[in-house]
């Protein structure tokens, strides 16, 4: 469906001005969120408040780094989200080419198992996980932490379709003739044509691990291993000052919306692809 | 009758050769798949029938007890009250207004402008929940939240946003649907995107108003995508945990207890209590919630085919 040239113009630009001052009240919490972290003390208690600071102030920052190791935060969480997605990229990718393009006892009852797996929610088996990454005493460790985020049931189901789709048979023969290793096929050769499921299955497990929240509070209680997402909550939960906490806000969302503005064409594609959950 | 032995010499080498490989990409990765979906998903269902607690596992065998007890718990059944209306409403508002949105953008505006407004709508999608929800924290106090002085300017009185239960719900519900709308507006352009234009300016020509053109060609062609959206944001919100756990802390500051939901509950009876097989057992209903939402999708998603 493409825009309609039968709806005249008035009609058209009125609805668009009504689509804008929505989009801005949607991003008007993260523009709030900002304008609050640099007021001073005095001016977060105005009523009413005012939209842009009277005083402007980094204050909030430095106390906000000075009092919670917010770097050290942001740093666990990207290396917790690369881990994931580098072993979700490889154990889907891996996974996906075995299901789809040989044929071998068990085949169908295996990836049916996969596929039914991938409907549970991960708070269904949050408890019974705990106590087994709690006997291997892996509680309070990165490993633990990483563990439950190293394969993803729907990534082999995604990467299973995709090598269906867009690795033809005849182009893996012509690899077996030139003499390619069927690791070195596997491996090398059906990755390079894989690569927008790839970066599609990229970004949503970057994003799952980033956003991960119940996992890591279950499992760590050591500040140093927090992930951001868990260490900010902590950080905000003992605070009342909304100066810091917006500060502390802003600095753990301002790499992400970095990220994802830049990569955000990938990332709709990547939903749509996907169909990404929630 | 072939001898086992030369049945398996039947099978030529090259076929060993592919076994042998197969068995050494998958095993690993199954291994790891076993160990970390299906032993604890399988666990949690056997673990709903017991007693069993953090030191002492398999205490005691209930059958259905916690099942049943689970009915009769107050805390509960005040979660799953809550997580329902919670859903339920989360999903009507977000898919209700991401439709919308996307019919207009997707029939009225086009190009650069379309494309800028919906990267409006789609930020809050783009950042993480704890910020943001610390973002709404700040909005909704009672004091000196943006939100109460807006609503004295329209002359209604403040609002006990995060210390009532029935308001902090509706707080969580506002947030979550204005974290939700962008992503369904998103899959649902894309699916009207791939409705031919040709439909719509044929059913104009031959005298179909807007809402006529929406009701009898947008809507049934877009009713898998729309249901899709609509079960996806229904579990997701069955799930909810994060947005409550930092928005709607009590008043000695314990978080998430203010408005309890069912992972909550799981949460708590599991990690605080340490009744973990009462709290596989919640899980349980949690998962025969997901189960059937699933079923009711793939039921309709066959229907519409045929």
């Amino acid at each position: 469906m493409r825009p309609n040239r039968l709806v005249p113009n008035t009609i058209r630009w009125i609805v668009i001005v009504l689509l804008l001052i929505g989009g801005i009240a949607m991003v008007f919490p993260l523009l709030w969120l900002v304008s609050t972290s640099l007021r001073p003390a005095p001016e977060l208690l105005l009523v009413p408040p005012r939209l842009l600071p009277q005083h402007w102030t980094l204050d909030n920052y430095a106390k906000a780094f000075a009092s919670a190791p917010l770097l050290l935060y942001l740093w666990n969480s990207f290396v917790f989200a690369m881990i994931s997605t580098i072993f979700i990229i490889l154990t889907s990718t891996v996974a996906g080419y075995v299901f789809a393009k040989f044929r071998f006892p068990g085949n169908n009852f295996l990836f049916m198992l996969v596929l039914a797996t991938a409907i549970v929610p991960f708070e269904i088996y949050m408890v019974p996980l705990f106590l087994q990454i709690n006997a291997l005493k892996l509680v309070n460790t990165q490993l633990g932490l990483v563990l439950p985020f190293l394969v993803l049931s729907y990534g082999i189901f995604f990467m299973r379709q995709n090598t269906q789709t867009s690795v033809p048979d005849e182009l893996l023969d012509a690899a077996r003739i030139d003499g390619m290793s069927e690791t070195g096929i596997m491996l090398r050769f059906v990755p390079r044509l894989l690569g927008p499921a790839i970066s599609a299955l990229a970004i949503l497990a970057f994003i799952q691990a980033w956003t991960a929240f119940i996992w890591p509070l279950l499992i760590l209680n050591k500040p140093t291993l927090f992930p951001m997402e868990l260490g900010l909550s902590q950080f905000a939960n003992t605070r009342v000052d909304f100066g810091l906490t917006s500060a502390g806000a802003v600095i753990a969302m301002l790499p992400t919306l970095i990220a994802f503005l830049v990569l955000r064409r990938r990332i709709v594609e990547g939903i749509t692809l996907t169909g990404l959950r929630g | 009758m072939i001898h086992p032995v030369r049945a398996v010499r039947a099978v030529p080498r090259r076929t060993w050769l592919r076994y042998r490989f197969v068995f050494l990409a998958l095993a690993p990765i199954m291994a790891l798949f076993f160990y970390l979906r299906v032993l604890p998903t399988g666990q949690a269902i056997v673990m709903s029938f017991f007693k069993w607690e953090l030191i002492k596992p398999a205490e005691q065998f209930l059958g259905f007890d916690n099942y049943i007890n689970l009915l009769k718990d107050e805390n509960f059944r005040l979660a799953f009250f809550n997580t329902t209306i919670f859903a339920v409403a989360t999903t009507i508002l977000s898919v209700l207004l991401a439709l919308l949105l996307a019919t207009l953008i997707a029939r009225l505006v086009g190009g650069r402008i379309g494309a800028g407004i919906e990267l409006l709508y789609f930020a809050p999608v783009l950042v993480s929940v704890v910020p943001v929800t610390l973002g709404w924290r700040e909005i909704f106090n009672y004091q000196h939240g943006i939100l109460n002085s807006l609503l004295a300017g329209i002359g209604i009185g403040p609002q006990p946003w995060l210390s009532d239960p029935t308001m902090t719900l509706v707080a969580v519900i506002i947030l979550s649907v204005w974290k939700q709308l962008g992503y369904n507006m998103i899959i649902l352009l894309v699916g009207m995107r791939a409705i031919p234009r040709l439909y719509q300016e044929a059913a104009a020509v031959d005298g179909a108003s807007a809402w006529q053109q929406f009701r009898h060609i947008t809507l049934p062609l877009l009713a898998p995508v729309t249901l899709f959206v609509i079960v996806i944001t229904t579990i997701s919100s069955y799930n909810v945990f994060t947005q409550v756990y930092v928005l709607a802390s009590d008043v000695q500051g314990a978080p998430g207890k203010l408005v309890r939901v069912i992972v909550y509950d799981i949460f708590e009876n599991g990690f605080r209590f340490f009744k973990m097989g009462y709290a596989a057992a919640e899980a349980v209903y949690l998962f025969l919630i997901v189960i059937v939402l699933t079923i009711i999708q793939f039921r309709f998603l066959r229907g519409s085919r045929v």
